[in-house]
């Protein structure tokens, strides 16, 4: 083994007919204080060499857990019966060692979360090589395997791998440290990888990355991949298969076309219906999914979405509906006594969901129909700036340098209005809120609130200013003290601002109407409440003191795609009713087209395009943009197979150190391509915001439009 | 990294000083050597009281006397006792009582304290767990010289049993003992056993606590089932992925545990007649003797601020993260 052409695969894996993995009949069930928790309840599903099955489902589903079981890694304290069969070997029953065996070698796996996917203490190059060793002691030397991790970190597109190797993983940045999780995971050319949630904690240009990448993975080692996700729109170009689960159950499953254009359990209708499109010009109804998943530790007899189901009879109630071919595909099976009825509905896919859900397009605010520009300004930027010193030594402080976390940026929101705010994280998003909300005078250009610029304001009108402008968090469970009842949340904002007390309860269980809680709920803790009746909590205590400007801090990320739905819903009608104007930052690009009439882009600290949604969405003319929504992915199989991504290389610069000139050029695919003359243009001049179009601006000396939906 | 090293230690010169200027003003201020010396029976003449109060430099003020006794101690004279023996003879002995017994029984406590903490975190809600832990209160609410005594009468029996004395629990060595250095190193050992336990046993409870919330924190870690995940076995990833990451927080209590250890061993000093320099504090203060004083609070700072600077060492060498250009 001296040449760097390793082939570790000598003996040929044996060639197995028949499915990689067939589960059969999987129960799986822990011990809790309220009872055995019977997580996965009967589930049947195979996976053939070289094919993509999706699972999909809402946390608690059963799906994560389905999968630990065939690892083998569930905790002892887990019950589990039925079959899982790898390569037609049955794996229950065998013992952590023999397991260990095939773990790694045949079976591998990729987990949700990066930054807590390897161990800190050692380096990275020598995390892989761990995994090649373990599985040939004696056959591969330590050097060996050190090099081989080296090729397989260039294989995973991690640049200048041989140095990177000698990384610790704090050094790398969480889509570089998924990449060596798929490192290791393809090491020893397995069979089957699983991914659970492989992109859900990353940006969406590192997600498109890490798809694409896997796709790279399966081409490599042919081996049948499993992946795991709550995001439709992850698996519609990737998986072949699709299998979506409820409850611990499999409710429906089939080829990943006819799932999504023939949906036939109100569940994945919902589902569907529930997630805003990227795709969609004109306004979308989203399909709120009523009510939680149900509790598992016992569940009532009859099908389990049974009280969260539009299509409800009392037949549903009896017993638990088998899965049943339907369309008379016997690839195509669905757990619902109604799949004949809904067959019969003429629209397909989320209309069909739109319809039967009964979900309606919310109106748009009546100040709508003035023109923009007779509107007020609510909230004006004008070149505001942010900086942060870096200092060194522990006595004597010396600047070593400076974040420019907010360079300049100038924008405004106008009455009743919603304007997006959109970038990868680090790009400043967070910093420009927290500037908006401190009233404070920026370091550099100037915030206006209401027509009142807030550098001249003394501290008693700083005061009375803040009930114009409110705030709602990211997080439901940490923006709510857990000591105080819902009541006292409520209330707060306004006995701090001199109400009265009859002013205060007769207001607190009306704003609990208005987000649509029941005012006898006011007495209970957050603790009593799940994430979206959380975040609708959070939202009453910002309406409290009637601002006139709601800024929303990622307000439904932290939230499952069918409670997602219901408080986009009632953001918008709350909009509507109340003429609200909302700051809305997201990463999420196909909520910010759903929701907002205005979009600013921002990357490095600075607005790269901003204008009309439709505008910018459609005819994007800076190829950050362009890059940002090609990354989104699309809940359709067809339009997103035969999508063409552009791929952004690398990871966001360090603001602390900006590229000069266009700070987007060292990861730009249109400066790539242009001849080295007009590429000094970039490298020297910084891009001023030209208007492209009526209300759209970018910041690109060659923009030019190019359609990437 | 070495230069942080080297400042944080000449920080910790600066704080050394500061707690044995404190130390030293306070015992000037409070003792009455001369007051102890006029109350003997016959009182002795004022000549000798006068030149003892030379002697000890009390007509001198008290920051001046600092500096007196100060200066001797950079060239290595710490004074001499109220008796009028020089205290450097004495330290070095002293010093060397304590390490050798404290550096085994913390040793010892270490190692077992971790080794319990673990199967403890693995086995947690099972027997083993749950007698752990009742091992651990139990030892933990109990004085040391309780338990100290305990063990006496415990090895007492022992010898009774067995019919010779095979533990010896009084002194660091049998007086006027004749033999090699092997006979000398047996009866040496003879001595340790008991005390040694007295303090490894109390360590072994208090690391094992510790120890077994931290490795409690780990085994929920997603790199470990990533390492399992990779084809490690559980053991071996729990020991090489999970203790090896967990032992990171407890860097700190083990050095810090060391340097208070050695002074904080007072009790078991004296229960088993070891003349080490808890001993020595006690001695120190009901003679009124200030410069004994001084010194052990001197030798108590530099212990502590060592195990800090060990604690910075150690941490850097088990965290990549705080590694620092």
């Amino acid at each position: 083994m001296t040449t760097s052409e390793i082939q570790f695969d000598v003996p040929a894996d044996p060639v197995v007919e028949g499915p990689v993995l067939q589960v059969e009949d999987l129960h799986v069930s822990f011990p809790s204080e309220a009872g055995r928790v019977q997580a996965v309840r009967g589930l049947s599903y195979h996976v053939s060499p070289g094919e993509v099955l999706g699972i999909v489902g809402e946390s608690g589903s059963g799906k994560s857990v389905s999968s630990l079981a065939v690892m083998g890694l569930l905790p002892s304290s887990a019950r589990i019966t039925g079959s899982i069969k790898f390569q037609g070997r049955e794996l229950i029953g065998r013992g952590d060692s023999e397991l260990s065996k095939i773990r790694g070698r045949r079976i591998s796996m990729v987990f949700q979360d990066p930054l807590s996917a390897l161990t800190p203490v050692y380096t990275v190059g020598d995390q892989i090589a761990e995994a090649i060793l373990v599985h040939r002691k004696g056959a591969v030397s330590k050097a060996a395997a050190a090099k081989r991790a080296v090729e397989l970190l260039d294989l995973v597109g991690i640049p200048n791998a041989a140095e990177r190797a000698k990384a610790f993983p704090h050094e790398f940045s969480g889509g570089m440290r998924q990449r060596a999780v798929i490192a290791m995971a393809i090491a020893n050319d397995p069979d089957l990888i699983i991914a659970d949630e492989p992109t859900t904690a990353l940006d969406v240009t590192v997600q498109a990355q890490v798809l694409q990448l896997l796709e790279t993975a399966q081409e490599v080692t042919g081996a049948g991949i499993v992946i795991i996700t709550h995001d439709l729109g992850v698996v519609a170009g990737f998986a072949d298969r699709l299998m979506v689960m409820y409850a611990g159950r499999a409710v429906e499953k089939g080829k990943v076309d006819e799932i999504y254009q023939q949906p036939r359990m109100p569940y994945t209708l919902g589902l569907l219906g529930s997630i805003p499109r990227l795709d969609v010009g004109e306004k979308q109804a989203l399909v709120p999914i009523t009510g939680q998943p149900p509790s598992l530790t016992d569940l009532p007899p009859g099908c389990p979405f049974a009280p969260r189901c539009p299509m409800v009879v009392d037949a549903c109630h009896t017993a638990e509906p088998p899965l049943i071919e339907v369309d008379g595909s016997d690839e195509h099976h669905a757990a619902c006594i109604r799949t004949g009825e809904i067959a019969a509905t003429d629209a397909e896919g989320a209309e069909a969901a739109a319809e039967i859900f009964g979900a309606e397009v919310v109106e748009e605010p009546e100040i709508a129909k003035v023109p923009r520009e007779q509107r007020d300004i609510v909230l004006g930027l004008d070149h505001v700036v942010k900086e942060y010193a870096v200092n060194k030594g522990v006595v004597f402080k010396r600047r070593v340098g400076t974040v420019h976390a907010v360079a300049g940026i100038t924008f405004d929101i106008r009455e009743g209005e919603t304007l997006g705010l959109v970038g990868e994280s680090g790009c400043g998003k967070t910093t420009t809120l927290m500037e908006i909300l401190g009233l404070e005078k920026p370091m550099g250009g100037e915030i206006s609130v209401l027509g009142t610029n807030v550098s001249s304001l003394d501290s008693k009108r700083r005061f009375e200013i803040r009930r114009d402008m409110s705030v709602v968090f990211q997080d439901p469970m940490a923006s709510l003290d857990p000591r105080l009842t819902i009541n006292d949340v409520i209330a707060e904002p306004m006995q701090v601002h001199g109400y009265s007390k009859d002013a205060i309860n007769r207001r607190v269980p009306e704003l609990m109407r208005l987000v649509g809680l029941r005012p006898e709920q006011l007495s209970r803790y957050p603790g009593e409440f799940s994430g979206g009746q959380r975040q609708r909590i959070g939202i009453a205590r910002a309406l409290a003191l009637e601002p006139k400007l709601v800024v929303l801090d990622e307000p439904v990320s932290a939230l499952d795609v069918s409670i997602q739905a219901g408080v986009i819903n009632l953001l918008e009608e709350l909009k509507s009713k109340l003429g609200l104007a909302y700051l809305f930052v997201a990463h999420d690009l196909s909520v910010v087209r759903h929701i907002a009439d205005r979009v600013a882009v921002m990357y490095l600290g600075k607005i790269v395009e901003i204008g009309e949604v439709d505008s910018v969405f459609d005819a994007p003319r800076h190829p950050y943009t362009q890059a940002l929504l090609s990354a989104i992915p699309i809940p359709d199989p067809v339009k997103e197979r035969q999508r063409e991504r552009i791929l952004l290389t690398g990871d966001l610069p360090s603001p602390a150190n900006p590229p000069s000139g266009c700070r987007f050029r060292t990861r730009c695919f249109l400066h790539a391509s242009l001849p080295p003359e007009k590429q000094r243009t970039c490298i020297e001049l910084e891009p001023p915001r030209e208007v492209q179009a009526p209300d759209h601006e970018a910041a690109c000396h060659f923009a030019q439009i190019r359609q990437v939906l | 990294m070495a230069g942080f090293l080297l400042r944080r230690l000449v920080n910790y010169v600066v704080l050394a000083l500061v707690a044995t200027f404190l130390a030293f003003t306070l015992a000037s201020a409070t003792f009455d050597p001369i007051g102890v010396l006029q109350q003997r029976n016959p009182p002795p003449p004022a000549a000798s009281i006068e030149a003892k109060k030379r002697d000890l430099h009390l007509d001198q003020p008290i920051p001046q006397r600092f500096v007196t006794w100060m200066s001797g101690v950079v060239q290595g004279d710490f004074g001499r006792t109220i008796t009028d023996r020089p205290i450097t003879d004495e330290l070095g002995r002293r010093i060397g009582v304590s390490l050798r017994l404290f550096l085994l029984g913390i040793t010892i406590g270490i190692l077992f304290g971790v080794l319990l903490g673990v199967v403890s975190a693995i086995r947690q809600y099972k027997f083993s767990d749950y007698f752990a832990t009742l091992f651990s209160f139990i030892l933990l609410s109990t004085p040391v010289f309780v338990l100290g005594t305990l063990l006496k009468m415990g090895a007492q029996g022992i010898n009774d049993s067995i019919g010779s004395n095979v533990l010896i629990f009084v002194g660091e060595e049998t007086p006027g003992f004749q033999g090699n250095w092997f006979e000398h190193l047996g009866d040496r050992l003879q001595h340790l056993i008991v005390p040694t336990l007295t303090i490894a046993l109390g360590q072994i409870a208090y690391y094992s606590r510790y120890q077994r919330s931290s490795m409690l924190d780990v085994l929920g870690s997603d790199f470990l089932r990533t390492a399992q995940a990779k084809g490690l076995t559980r053991r071996k990833a729990l020991f090489k992925h999970g203790l090896r990451t967990a032992l990171i927080p407890m860097a700190t209590l083990f050095a810090f545990g060391f340097g208070l250890l050695v002074v904080g061993g007072t009790f078991t000093e004296r229960i088993f007649g070891w003349f080490g320099m808890g001993d020595w504090l006690v001695t120190g203060i009901s003679a009124q003797d200030t410069n004994i004083t001084a010194t052990v609070t001197l030798f108590v700072a530099v212990c502590v601020l060592f195990s800090g600077w060990l604690a910075d060492v150690l941490y850097a060498a088990l965290d990549p993260r705080i590694r620092v250009n």
